[in-house]
């Protein structure tokens, strides 16, 4: 299986893909990709490609063929047990949309 | 892609998704099917793009030594950094259609990419790291933030990243133009001789005209692109004749005046021979600056072979201490 920003051609430092808190109480989120030596250097690369002003208090980096992906050709089945399963969502429930606080 | 409705059912499901995601305006991902031509058509732009940043370092990296004040070397070097950052998020973009990363720096140091011809122009003043602000970072700007929106999600949010990084390149350079415009005469002459120079090329930075573009045609209906080169620099002319007034430099055109029918103003034809040959390499400065950036490339190589070879060695330590433990 491939990893998502792999293009499979040969390269002097393996591919990164960062992940950045931007700040406290919020989750790392992907930022990008870079190419490091080691893990030590990517994340210093990160710091320096993604955190020019101040974007972040930490910083993920995971080395891109560490990533497992789901199937892009099999989307269709794979993700389809939520649908058709409106009452999962609480705006199905229409008959108590006027009360309050509820 | 508009398809005629009796094609529709000879196309493959994989076409027939491209096709339905285009025309639904959404996004395409780096797994999904696409044809083979909207893959070479992002491969070269991005590629191209991502090059033109990385070549366009050097007008203003030769000026940070000589830059009059700390203020101005320290924003220098941040706008240098910027470039090499934008290069890198665009590199990272082509990547995820199957191109490697040493075979696009190969192509732009062997001279077999191009990249935008405004950077074979020379940046023999001061006031040239002005007019590069104000003008082509401007005109860049102008051109960027519709690609904010193209059909493919990695280079959309990339430029994204970009326009966002952008806005204090525009301003800087036109601070310090109206710096100098505020100062001796021969500071306000070497302004104006600066716009004189860079007025031009900045709008053809946005390519030929319309009907000379046959590709951006195909472009615009993968919502690669959203607007043509024309339009664009139409909107590039409206914004910087009221900018050229508060900074009191003429914009070297005398066919340049308000149509009040049209609401826009008309400018004077360009000098398109002159584009062309930039084009085929034959600017002030192509052959200067490939062999700079092959230098910097091949200078690089051993750090960055030593590099790999240090991070080989650890992993390497690591697992027989490992073995050992066990």
């Amino acid at each position: 299986m491939t990893s998502p920003g792999d293009s499979g051609g040969r390269e002097t430092w393996p591919l990164w893909e960062v992940f950045i808190r931007s700040s406290r109480g919020l989750s790392h989120v992907h930022a990008g990709s870079l190419h490091a030596p080691d893990e030590t250097m990517a994340v210093r690369n990160a710091r320096d490609l993604y955190t020019r002003r101040a974007e972040g208090v930490s910083i993920w980096v995971v080395r891109a063929s560490d990533i497992t992906s789901s199937d892009p050709d099999a989307k269709g089945e794979f993700f389809e047990s939520p649908q058709g399963k409106e009452y999962r969502h609480a705006t199905y429930y229409t008959e108590s949309e006027q009360v309050p606080h509820l | 892609m508009t398809t005629e409705q009796g094609m529709t059912d000879e196309l493959s499901p994989e076409e027939r998704e491209f096709e339905r995601l285009i025309a639904a305006d959404q996004r395409v991902e780096p797994r999904d099917w696409m044809p083979d031509a909207y893959r070479k058509t992002l491969i070269r732009q991005i590629s191209q793009h991502a090059h033109s940043e990385i070549i366009g370092m050097q007008p203003e990296g030769n000026w940070i030594t000589r830059a009059p004040s700390l203020k101005r070397k320290a924003i220098l070097m941040a706008k240098v950094q910027d470039e090499a950052g934008h290069g890198l998020y665009l590199y990272s973009a082509a990547q995820t259609l199957g191109i490697d990363r040493e075979t696009m720096f190969e192509q732009l140091i062997t001279g077999a990419a191009k990249y935008s011809s405004i950077f074979n122009y020379l940046t023999p003043s001061w006031a040239d790291m002005g007019s590069i602000g104000w003008l082509v970072d401007g005109a860049a700007i102008c051109n960027q933030v519709p690609l904010c929106r193209a059909s493919y999600g990695p280079y959309g949010r990339a430029m994204t990243r970009i326009c966002k990084e952008e806005s204090f390149h525009q301003r800087q350079g036109f601070e310090i133009l109206l710096t100098l415009m505020r100062g001796t005469e021969a500071q306000r002459a070497m302004a104006q001789e600066s716009v004189n120079r860079w007025y031009a090329p900045a709008l053809m930075m946005f390519g030929p005209p319309d009907d000379e573009s046959p590709n951006s045609q195909r472009s615009m209906a993968w919502n690669i692109k959203r607007f043509s080169n024309d339009e664009l620099r139409q909107r590039f002319v409206d914004m910087l004749v009221p900018q050229a007034e508060i900074l009191g430099v003429t914009l070297p055109d005398p066919d340049l005046k308000w149509n009040e029918e049209r609401g826009h103003y008309d400018f004077g034809e360009l000098d398109w021979t002159e584009f062309h040959e930039v084009l085929a390499g034959r600017g002030q400065a192509n052959a200067l600056r490939v062999a700079k950036r092959r230098k910097a490339h091949e200078d690089g190589a051993w750090v960055r072979e030593a590099a790999r070879a240090y991070a080989d060695k650890q992993a390497e330590l690591a697992a027989q201490s490992e073995r050992l433990a066990s």
